[in-house]
C-alpha cells in the first residue's frame, strides 16, 4: 500500500490523473460559456453592432478553480484513500479464530463479523489453514483447520448464542488441543470461569491474539416488585464515568401492538457498576408491562422479562344504588374492599370505562340492570376470559332480570322474590352452608360454625342446575352458581356482599372463596423445592439480540432446571409456563455482576485502541458533488440565468438557490406549527358562557324553531335571572363533545336517524354525569304515554339504547315546581300535563306538616313530554314571538308559563336540588300560604 | 383515415379558434371607447345634418323656404335654422399583424399584438359610434359604416401574417380620408416612409401610434446571447449582451426620431405607446389626435 503520512492509497496509480489538472484548465479557459438564445423583436436595430471586445466572456479563475478542485476530489477519491491503514506483518501456521458468542457479543456482533472476515481474508492472503469456534457452540472434536476461503461461506451463520459459554464444557474441549497453532479471540470483554484455564491451553499451542470491543458491556437485572414499586438494577461491566441510561417498560398498548409504556433514566455514578431505576406505575400500566429493555442495546442480557411476580389482579367493583349517603358498613362494596385491597388492585369508573380498562374480574353487587349496549360489552368481555362476580340484593331480587329465560349474564335463572329465613316473620332458623363438594373450586375449605344465611335469591330448578352449582346451603339451595361463557367464567353469590343477607363477608371463609375463584391471587416467588418435578413450557424464548420470539416446539424444562435461573443450549432464556403460572428466565439473574476480564499483560488485546482505518472516499466524493452543485450555481449566475430578463433579480430564482443551499446543508428542516385543532374553538365557545344546546336532527324546520327556542328562553333567563347564557348551539351526537353542556333539548322526529353505538356511550355517560336532556316529541302526547303516535315510537326506539332511570309523571311536590317560578302546570305550544321525570325512590315519605316529601336527590337526567316547549319559547332577534299559541290573552298567558317552566328547569338543571332542601321550607310555606 | 380533420373542418374549426377571442375583445374595446365617449362629443360646425345647431340671420343667398317662420317672427329679421354638421368621414386603419408584434416580455403580460388590435378596434368603436365610416386599408374591407363593420373589423383584425415584419398597406385609401396606422414600426423604414408619402399625396392624413413593449425600450439583457426575430430568421450573436445596450437604445431612438420627423413632413401624428402602460391612455390619444382637425 502506497502512503503519504497517515494515508495509504488502496489504489495509487490513479492519482497520475491529477497530471491533468493543468491542461483542463487550459481547455476550461479557452472555452466560452454557452449562451443563452432569446426572442427579441428588436433584433432588427441590433444588426450590424459588433462587440467592443473581442475578447470572449472569460470563465473566471475562482469558477475554474471550483471545478479544478471538484475533480481533482473526484480523482483523489477513486485513488481509495485510507486514513491510518492497518499494517501487519502476515503470520505462519493454522490460525484458530475463538468466538465467545455470548450474549454480550451481540450487542456489536456485525463489527464482530467484520473483524473474523478481514482475520480470514487476511489468513487467506497468507494461505494459512482457519478454524472457526464458538464457545457457546463447541464442536465435538478439537479444532479442524481447513481453507479460509471456505470457511469464509459458512461465516454469515455464525450467529451468538442467548447465554454464556459453559466453563466444564470448554474445559473438556480444551483438554483435546493438539498440533499447534495459533489463537486470535474473540472475547465478549466479561470475566467468568474457566478463562485462565483455557488462556492457559491456548498458550501452550501458540500465540494468542485477543480482541475486545471497547464498548461497554451492559445488563438489566431481574425486575423486583414491591409495595407496589418496580425495581430494577442495570449494570455494568466496567467501572467508568458517570452516565445515564434509558430503562423501557415495554408491553402491549390497549390496541394490542407491543409498545414502550414507560421509560426511567437509570444513572451510573463514576466508578459504580450498577444503577437502581424504580417504576412506579399505575396497575393498568403495570400488568401491561411483558419485559423491561435498556433501550438500544440488541442484546438479551439488556431484556428482563416479567413473569407473574409484577402481576396484580384488576378487579372492578361496582354497586348497583349509588347510596353515597348510607354508611359505610351497609355498602354492598365494603366487605368486598376490604378483602382484595391487599392482594388486588381495584379499579373504580363507570362501565364503559371500566370495560375499556379491560379488568380481569369485574364485581356487580346487587346490579339488576344493564343497558343492551353494556350487556353486549360484558359478554364480549367474558368471552374473552373475564370473570363476573355477582352478588344478590334487594334490587337483583325486585328485578325481572333472568326470570323467565337464562340471561347471558346470570348462571341460572331466578324465582320471584328470593326467600327469608330465621326472621321475626318466618319460621326456620337461619341457614349454615354445607361442606363443599369434590369438584366445586372450593373443595377442602374449613367453614366456620358462625356463617349463616337468612335471605337468598333462589335458582328455578333446571336441568343444568346441578352442574352449576359450587357452593349450596345446608338444605341444599344454591349459594354460588356459576358457569362457563366462552372463555370466561359467570359466577353468582346469591347473597349479598354485605352482611344484610348473611353472615359470610364477615367470615375468613369469603376471602378464601374470593381467592379460590382467581378474584386474588396471593404471588409467591418460587423456590426449587416448588418447582422441583414439574414440567415446564417454554412459551417465547429470547434470542441473543434480545427479541423474543415464539418458542414453537422446544421441548420442555424441568423445574429443577429452571430453579437454577442458568440458561443454557437446552434451556433458551424466555418465559416458561405451567399450568397458568408463568415464570420468566432471565440471562441476567438475581445474584449475577459483570466485570470485565482481566488479561494477562502479555497478551495483546486490539480492538481497545482509538485510531481505525478511516476510508475517505465517500467523503471525498461528497465534497466533489458539493463542489459541482456550487459550480452550477455560480455558472447560472454568471451566465445570468438566474436572473429574468428584468433588470431586478427574480425572487422565484433565489429562494430555489437558498432553499439548494440550505438542502445541502445538512440539519432539521423547520417544522410547521400545528394549527389548533377546530374542536378547541368549539370548546372555548361552549363554555366561554352557559350554552343552552339543542340536538340537530336533520329536519330544517324543527332545528330552525329549536335555535329560536332556546334563544328566546336564553333571552327570559337573561332578562329575569342571574344565568346569563351566550347564543343557543345545535349540537350533532355523532360528532360533537357533550360534556360542554348542562342542558340539551331534543326534539323528536318520526325519521330521525338512531345515534350509533360510539354516540349512545357519549351520550350515557353525559347522563350519568349530570347532564339533562328534555326530550320532546312535539305532539302534544295525544296517545297518552307517547306509545303510538310516530315520534312516540321513535323516541322509543332512541330511548332503548339510553341508561334512563324509571319515570314518573312529575309529582306535585318535584323540585321543578319550585326552583323559581312556583308553578303546577308545563306547557309548550301544547298545554298537555303529561310530563316525565326521574321517579322519586320508593321510600320517600311525607313528614307531617312537611308540604313536600324529602327527597334530597340529584337532577332528574331526563325530561319527556310532547308539549312543543321551542315552538313556546320561540323568539325572533328583535324579541318578538314566532309561533301563535293558543288565542287571545289565555295564549299570552300560556306562552308566559311555558318560559317560566323553562327558567325553571334550568334553574333545576344549574342548581340541582337546592330548592328541594329543607332550609328553604319556612320561607316557600309562608309564600305558598299567602 | 388519418388524424388530421378535412380541410374545410380544419378551416371551420380554426376559425371558431380565432373567434372564441373575438367577443372578450370586442367587449372590451367597447368598454375602453366608453370612457372616452363621454369626454369629447359631436362635431360642433354648422352642416348638412338632422340635429338643430343653431339659427343665424337669412342671408341672402338663403332659400325661402330655408327661412324658420317660427323664429322669425318674434324679430324684425328673418332667421335661418342651422342643422349640425353630420358628415361622415372616412377613416382607414391598419395594424401590424407580422410575428414580431406577438411578442411580450412579461408572462402574463399582453403582447403588442394584443395591445394594437384592442386599440385599433376600440378606435373603431369610437368612430362609428360617432358616425364615421370606418374600414381596412387595402381592398379587404372599404369604409363603411354601421355597428355591423365593427365585427367585420373585428375579424379581420385576429388574422396573422407569417413575416417577421409587417409593412404598411397603404392602397385602398380613398382621398381625403383620415388613417390609423399601428405597428412597432421595427421593419424596413424605407416602407413606412413609402407607404406614408403616398397617403400624403392623396391628402390623407392620419396617426401613426408606435407600440413597443416595455423589453424593447430597456434592454435589460446580459451574458453572451442569441437574439432571433420571432420567426427565427434573423439572428445576431453577442458575446456581452450589456454592452450592446446604449448603442441599441440610440438606434430605437433614432427610429423613433425618424418616424417623428416623417409624421411631421407628410402631416400625420405619431406617438409610441407601451404595452405596460394603460391602453385607455393611448385610446384617449388616438382619440384626440384622429378627431383633430385636419
Amino acid at each position: 500500500m502506497f502512503t503519504i503520512g497517515a494515508i495509504g492509497f488502496t489504489a495509487p496509480w490513479l492519482l497520475l490523473g491529477l497530471i491533468v489538472l493543468p491542461v483542463l484548465w487550459l481547455i476550461l479557459r479557452a472555452v466560452p460559456p454557452a449562451p443563452i438564445r432569446r426572442r427579441f423583436p428588436g433584433v432588427a436595430l441590433l444588426l450590424g453592432l459588433a462587440d467592443d471586445e473581442t475578447q470572449t466572456d472569460r470563465t473566471p479563475w475562482w469558477l475554474l478553480l471550483l471545478r479544478l478542485l471538484a475533480v481533482s476530489a473526484v480523482i483523489i477519491a477513486f485513488a481509495g484513500p485510507i486514513l491510518n491503514p492497518e499494517q501487519r506483518e502476515p503470520g505462519t501456521g493454522p490460525l484458530l479464530i475463538l468466538v465467545d458468542g455470548s450474549w454480550a457479543d451481540a450487542r456489536d456482533w456485525p463489527r464482530r463479523i467484520d473483524r473474523i472476515e478481514a482475520a480470514l481474508s487476511e489468513a487467506a492472503r497468507d494461505g494459512r489453514p482457519v478454524a472457526l469456534v464458538s464457545l457457546t457452540d463447541l464442536p465435538p472434536e478439537p479444532p479442524v483447520f481447513v481453507d479460509a476461503e471456505a470457511l469464509n461461506q459458512s461465516l454469515p451463520s455464525l450467529s451468538p448464542a442467548p447465554f454464556a459459554p459453559d466453563a466444564q464444557a470448554v474445559a473438556d474441549w480444551a483438554a483435546g488441543f493438539d498440533g499447534g497453532f495459533d489463537t486470535f479471540w474473540l472475547s465478549d470483554g466479561l470475566a467468568r470461569d474457566g478463562r485462565d484455564a483455557l488462556l492457559a491451553a491456548l498458550e501452550r499451542q501458540g500465540s494468542v491474539r485477543v480482541f475486545e470491543s471497547a464498548r461497554p458491556v451492559l445488563g438489566l437485572a431481574p425486575a423486583g416488585f414491591e409495595d407496589g414499586v418496580i425495581t430494577l438494577n442495570a449494570l455494568r461491566a466496567a467501572p467508568g464515568p458517570a452516565t445515564e441510561i434509558e430503562v423501557a417498560a415495554i408491553g402491549l398498548d390497549p390496541a394490542g401492538t407491543e409498545r414502550r409504556l414507560e421509560t426511567r433514566i437509570a444513572g451510573f455514578e463514576a466508578e459504580a457498576t450498577a444503577a437502581t431505576v424504580t417504576f412506579e406505575l399505575p396497575p393498568e400500566l403495570r400488568n401491561r408491562v411483558t419485559r423491561f429493555e435498556l433501550s438500544g442495546i440488541a442484546s438479551a442480557g439488556a431484556v428482563s422479562l416479567g413473569d407473574d411476580t409484577l402481576r396484580r389482579r384488576e378487579v372492578a367493583l361496582i354497586s348497583g344504588g349509588n347510596d353515597p349517603e348510607g354508611l359505610e358498613l351497609l355498602s354492598p362494596l365494603h366487605y368486598l374492599r376490604q378483602a382484595l385491597v391487599p392482594t388486588a388492585d381495584l379499579i373504580d369508573g363507570t362501565l364503559a370505562d371500566i370495560l375499556l380498562a379491560n379488568p380481569d374480574v369485574i364485581v356487580l353487587a346487587d346490579v339488576a340492570t344493564l343497558t343492551a349496549l353494556e350487556q353486549d360489552e360484558m359478554v364480549d368481555w367474558v368471552s374473552d376470559g373475564g370473570l363476573l362476580v355477582r352478588f344478590a340484593g334487594p334490587r337483583l331480587a325486585a328485578s325481572d332480570l333472568a326470570r323467565d329465560a337464562t340471561d347471558p349474564l346470570m348462571p341460572v335463572r331466578l324465582r320471584v322474590g328470593g326467600r327469608s329465613i330465621g326472621g321475626a316473620m318466618s319460621w326456620g332458623e337461619p341457614k349454615a352452608l354445607a361442606p363443599f363438594a369434590e369438584d366445586s373450586p372450593f373443595f377442602g375449605l374449613p367453614i366456620p360454625e358462625d356463617v349463616t344465611v337468612n335471605a337468598q335469591v333462589m335458582a328455578q330448578p333446571d336441568p343444568e342446575l346441578a352442574d352449576r352449582v359450587i357452593a349450596q346451603l345446608a338444605d341444599g339451595t344454591p349459594l354460588v352458581t356459576r358457569k362457563d361463557l366462552g372463555e370466561g367464567h359467570v359466577v353468582l353469590f346469591h347473597v349479598t356482599a354485605n352482611a344484610e343477607w348473611s353472615t359470610l363477608p364477615l367470615s375468613g371463609l369469603f376471602v378464601q372463596m374470593l381467592e379460590r375463584l382467581a378474584v386474588s391471587t396471593r404471588p409467591a416467588a418460587e423456590s426449587i423445592e416448588d418447582l422441583e418435578g414439574t414440567s415446564w413450557m417454554p412459551q417465547k424464548v429470547l434470542d441473543a439480540y434480545g427479541t423474543l420470539q415464539d418458542a414453537g416446539t422446544l421441548p420442555g424444562v424441568d423445574g429443577a432446571d429452571l430453579a437454577t435461573g442458568r440458561p443454557g443450549p437446552g434451556m433458551l432464556p424466555g418465559l416458561y409456563s405451567s399450568d397458568d403460572r408463568a415464570l420468566a428466565l432471565n440471562v441476567i439473574g438475581p445474584e449475577t455482576t459483570l466485570a470485565t476480564t482481566e488479561w494477562p499483560a502479555r497478551i495483546t488485546v486490539e480492538g481497545l485502541e482509538a485510531i481505525r482505518e478511516l476510508p475517505l472516499k465517500g467523503w471525498l466524493l461528497g465534497a466533489a458533488l458539493l463542489l459541482l452543485m456550487i459550480d452550477i450555481l455560480a455558472s447560472l449566475a454568471l451566465s445570468g440565468r438566474m436572473r429574468g430578463p428584468r433588470d431586478t433579480i427574480r425572487p422565484g430564482a433565489t429562494a430555489a438557490a437558498l432553499a439548494l443551499a440550505l438542502a445541502l446543508v445538512p440539519g432539521q428542516a423547520p417544522r410547521a406549527q400545528d394549527a389548533p385543532p377546530a374542536d378547541d374553538d368549539f370548546a372555548v365557545a361552549a363554555t366561554a358562557d352557559v350554552v343552552l344546546a339543542y340536538v340537530i336532527t336533520g329536519d330544517p324546520r324543527v332545528d330552525e324553531l329549536s335555535e329560536a327556542g332556546l334563544y328566546g328562553l336564553s333571552n327570559t333567563l337573561f332578562q329575569r335571572t342571574s344565568i346569563e347564557p351566550a347564543m343557543p348551539m345545535g349540537i350533532n351526537l355523532e360528532t360533537d363533545e357533550l360534556t360542554f353542556f348542562p342542558f340539551l333539548y331534543w326534539p323528536i322526529t318520526p325519521d330521525q336517524a338512531l345515534p350509533s353505538r360510539d354516540a349512545y356511550a357519549k351520550l350515557n355517560r353525559y347522563l350519568r354525569t349530570g347532564g339533562m336532556i328534555l326530550f320532546d316529541t312535539r305532539d302534544a302526547d295525544l296517545a297518552r304515554f307517547g306509545s303510538s303516535s310516530p315520534e312516540g315510537q321513535r323516541l322509543q326506539a332512541i330511548a332503548r339504547g339510553l341508561d334512563i332511570p324509571p319515570l314518573e309523571p312529575i309529582p306535585e311536590d318535584h323540585v321543578l315546581t319550585r326552583t323559581f317560578y312556583l308553578l303546577q302546570d308545563f306547557p309548550g305550544r301544547h298545554p298537555s300535563r303529561d310530563v316525565w321525570v326521574e321517579a322519586a325512590p320508593a321510600d320517600a315519605e311525607r313528614v307531617d306538616g312537611m308540604p313536600f316529601r324529602n327527597l334530597n336527590d340529584g337532577v332528574t337526567p331526563v325530561v319527556v313530554g310532547g308539549n312543543d316547549w321551542a315552538a313556546a319559547w320561540a323568539q325572533n332577534q328583535v324579541g318578538a314571538p314566532l309561533v301563535p299559541i293558543g288565542r287571545g290573552m289565555a295564549g299570552e298567558r300560556q306562552r308566559e308559563i311555558a318560559l317560566r317552566f323553562g327558567v325553571n328547569l334550568i334553574m333545576h338543571v344549574l342548581t340541582g336540588n337546592y330548592k328541594s332542601d329543607q332550609v328553604h321550607v319556612p320561607a316557600l310555606l309562608e309564600r305558598l300560604g299567602q | 383515415m388519418t388524424d388530421a380533420p378535412a380541410p374545410p373542418l380544419a378551416l371551420r374549426s380554426r376559425a371558431e379558434e380565432q373567434a372564441a377571442a373575438f367577443p372578450p375583445l370586442l367587449a372590451e374595446a367597447e368598454h375602453l371607447a366608453t370612457t372616452v365617449l363621454l369626454g369629447e362629443h359631436g362635431r360642433r360646425r354648422a352642416g348638412l345634418g338632422e340635429t338643430f345647431w343653431q339659427y343665424r340671420p337669412a342671408m341672402h343667398w338663403d332659400e325661402a323656404r330655408m327661412i324658420d317662420w317660427r323664429r322669425s317672427g318674434r324679430s324684425d329679421t328673418q332667421f335661418v335654422q342651422d342643422k349640425e354638421w353630420q358628415v361622415a368621414q372616412s377613416v382607414l386603419i391598419w395594424t401590424d399583424r407580422a410575428a414580431s408584434m406577438s411578442f411580450a416580455s412579461a408572462k402574463d403580460g399582453p403582447s403588442k399584438a394584443d395591445r394594437a388590435t384592442l386599440l385599433a378596434l376600440a378606435a373603431t368603436v369610437l368612430m362609428i359610434r360617432g358616425g364615421e365610416r370606418v374600414g381596412l386599408t387595402g381592398t379587404l374591407l372599404p369604409p363603411r359604416r354601421g355597428e355591423d363593420q365593427i365585427r367585420r373589423i373585428a375579424e379581420t383584425l385576429l388574422s396573422t401574417d407569417p413575416e417577421d415584419y409587417g409593412r404598411p398597406v397603404a392602397d385602398g385609401m380613398p382621398r381625403h380620408s383620415r388613417a390609423l396606422f399601428i405597428s412597432d414600426f421595427l421593419g424596413d423604414i424605407a416602407a413606412i416612409e413609402t407607404a406614408l408619402t403616398d397617403a400624403a399625396d392623396r391628402d390623407v392624413h392620419g396617426v401613426i401610434l408606435q407600440v413597443l413593449d416595455p423589453a424593447e425600450e430597456a434592454f435589460p439583457y446580459d451574458g453572451r446571447t442569441i437574439f432571433e426575430s420571432m420567426t427565427g430568421a434573423i439572428r445576431h450573436e453577442t458575446l456581452k449582451a450589456g454592452e450592446l445596450k446604449q448603442r441599441y437604445l440610440a438606434r430605437l431612438a433614432e427610429r423613433k426620431d425618424r418616424l417623428a420627423r416623417l409624421a411631421r413632413d407628410t402631416g400625420w401624428r405619431f406617438h409610441t405607446h407601451h404595452t405596460g402602460d394603460s391602453a385607455a391612455s393611448a385610446l384617449l390619444w388616438l382619440h384626440g389626435a384622429l378627431g383633430r382637425k385636419a
